[in-house]
């Protein structure tokens, strides 16, 4: 079995199971958060249990309309912290946690071998983490509150072995959307990917959650990575569980994969999707003269640490351009307190972008960021759907951190390459 | 179990974005969320669909977020199923667990025209298109998806299977 295949099994108490069999999985760790959770809690409240199956098991965050910017969220925020304090659930209220996909891992809730469901499409994210996790919608997620419990068909897997090192300024952003560009985004619908290979070996933690995060964008169930020491050393102090035994966890050398597909990231350079679908890809430097009105580096999918440090090596001692308006949205409050530690936020600040506090924000145009008519944004978010950040008219390109920061001081689409060169 | 109602067509990859824009989520009241299903492609769509419809679209319908609003949005503006090429799994999901049904069926968009009269059975997957005089087969639903669509959604079909314990 390959891994997603044991933690399945596992999960719904079975020696092995094969792909297109349906289980009922025991749910380790479920996500809900201020767009989600409200209706997951009318729905809950329907069942007639009175009690969520495990509280300890359950996780709330509010980061999606944080902090609230209309009188509808507010009743939301508060209808959630009030469903919180009733069943006594952990709930990251806003100045505490951050983006819910980082929040997870950086506060534990997310371990090795976990079978793990939340109420937000990015969930998939933890799969970096070696844990099977992936999105579900509100009503599921009440009918999880009430049982602890969810079917799920096990899916035909698809392995993405990659080698060879990145170029500098070429990251797992590019990666994911190479492989998006290749295969489509309808290219893994039901599947699961598994990363495996030497480069996904040396790499961060941030990085796998970003190649994980982008799976759904190809329809994918799941997106996974065999942990090893760099799992480890992100959750070491992180939770109290025991990870001896959930350390490790790998697929068999025998396990069976619908294809395989190997990529060498050598001669990778900086990608680009363009409107206004996720698998439109192109490399940076083939894109023409695309002027930007708004550059924005957030999200679940790139607002780490190692990804505001990226784009700060770029923006230092630079501007950004006249009439290019640049926001900068660390993941969470510890990604914010390491960026100031850093002196990040002083690099931001001086090439005059705005840092917000810690949201979704301007990803999926809920709040602050929107665009206008006719606007253009490069963004390290993770879709470019029609109207997804504001007007139906804007467009919307997404990058890496180094690919934004870059074109945003020259106000036009830049490899970040590019404009290393053009200095020198 | 059998729906019917007037073809309505859109394209490939539909996503929840354009199904529901991020910047209603903040209403909760289907109703309310209704008035703009559909906004991102069709601003005319609620209109269209108060008389009862079938979305008709192609591959990967329903990509994108999680967000239950979107399947919630077609429904109570008039859809009473979506056929499509293929779905993404968790709008499929989505759509089943509030009572919406939803079918597979391989070149169904272009053996479809706007405004065919449809009647679909979603326990066997056989779509007749009335207009045309033609049948064509869909992946029909396994036993306990049907119930869970008979129940009218999956909160009700929990609480009776809660109860039977």
């Amino acid at each position: 079995m390959n891994l997603t295949e044991k933690i399945l099994a596992h999960a719904s108490g079975k020696n092995s199971v094969r792909p297109g069999e349906i289980v009922d999985a025991n749910v380790d760790m479920l996500m809900v958060h201020d767009l989600t959770g409200p209706l997951a809690v009318e729905a809950f409240k329907q069942i007639g249990v009175e009690k969520i199956w495990d509280n300890q098991k359950a996780v709330i965050v509010l980061d999606h309309q944080v902090p609230a910017e209309s009188v509808k969220a507010a009743e939301l925020h508060k209808m959630m912290r009030s469903f919180a304090k009733e069943q006594k659930i952990r709930l990251y209220d806003v100045g505490k946690g951050g983006i819910c996909h980082q929040v997870m891992p950086e506060k534990g809730h997310v371990l090795p071998g976990a079978v793990i469901v939340g109420a937000d499409s990015h969930t998939c994210t933890y799969g970096a983490f070696g844990a099977f996790a992936t999105g579900i919608g509100s009503t599921e997620a009440a009918a999880v509150f009430a049982t602890g419990k969810i079917w799920l068909k096990v899916p035909e897997a698809i392995k993405i072995d990659v080698s060879g090192q990145f170029r500098k300024y070429t990251t797992p952003k590019d990666l994911i959307l190479h492989v998006i560009g290749t295969m489509g985004v309808g290219g893994a619908i039901y599947k699961s990917i598994e990363f495996t290979g030497p480069t996904i070996r040396a790499m961060s933690m941030a990085g796998r959650m970003t190649l994980c995060n982008m799976t759904v964008e190809m329809g994918a169930k799941n997106g996974i990575v065999e942990p090893d020491q760099t799992t480890y050393k992100f959750l070491e102090g992180r939770t109290s569980k025991d990870l001896g035994q959930r350390l490790y966890l790998k697929s068999d050398a025998e396990a069976s994969y619908e294809k395989t597909i190997e990529i060498d990231v050598t001669d990778l350079s900086p990608q680009i999707a363009c409107p206004s679908s996720v698998d439109n890809v192109k490399p940076a430097s083939e894109l023409g003269h695309v002027r930007l009105d708004q550059a924005f580096i957030g999200s679940c999918t790139n607002s780490r640490i190692e990804d505001l440090r990226l784009a700060a090596d770029i923006l230092k001692g630079r501007k950004v351009k006249e009439g290019v308006r640049t926001l900068v949205i660390p993941a969470s409050k510890e990604t914010y307190t390491q960026a100031l530690k850093e002196g990040l936020i002083e690099i931001f600040t001086d090439a005059d972008a705005l840092v917000c506090g810690s949201t979704c924000g301007p990803c999926l145009g809920g709040h602050i960021g929107l665009l206008a008519q006719g606007e253009t944004c490069v963004s390290t978010s993770n879709r470019n759907f029609i109207g997804r950040m504001g007007s139906t008219e804007a467009n919307v390109y997404l990058a890496s951190p180094a690919t934004v920061a870059a074109s945003a001081i020259t106000g036009r689409i830049t490899d970040p390459q590019e404009l290393e060169a053009q200095e020198r | 179990m059998r729906v019917a109602g007037t073809a309505i067509k859109f394209g490939v990859n539909v996503d929840t974005d354009v199904i529901l824009p991020g910047k209603y989520l903040v209403l909760i009241d289907p109703v309310e969320l209704a008035k703009h299903a559909m906004e991102g492609l069709d601003p005319e769509f609620p209109k269209k669909a108060q008389k009862g419809v079938i979305v008709v679209g192609g591959k990967n319908f329903g990509c994108g977020s999680s967000r239950e609003q979107a399947p919630l949005a077609l429904q109570y503006s008039g859809v009473r199923c979506v056929l499509a090429e293929s779905f993404a799994r968790i709008f499929f999901r989505n759509a089943i667990n509030i009572g919406l049904p939803v079918i597979e069926c391989k070149d169904i968009s272009t053996v479809t025209d706007e405004g065919d009269s449809i009647e679909v059975d979603f326990e066997t997957g056989e779509i007749q298109n009335i207009s045309k005089g033609k049948k064509f087969h869909g992946t029909g639903l396994p036993p306990f998806i049907v119930k869970i669509l008979t129940d009218g959604g999956l909160i009700e079909n929990l609480r009776k299977r809660l109860k039977k314990k």
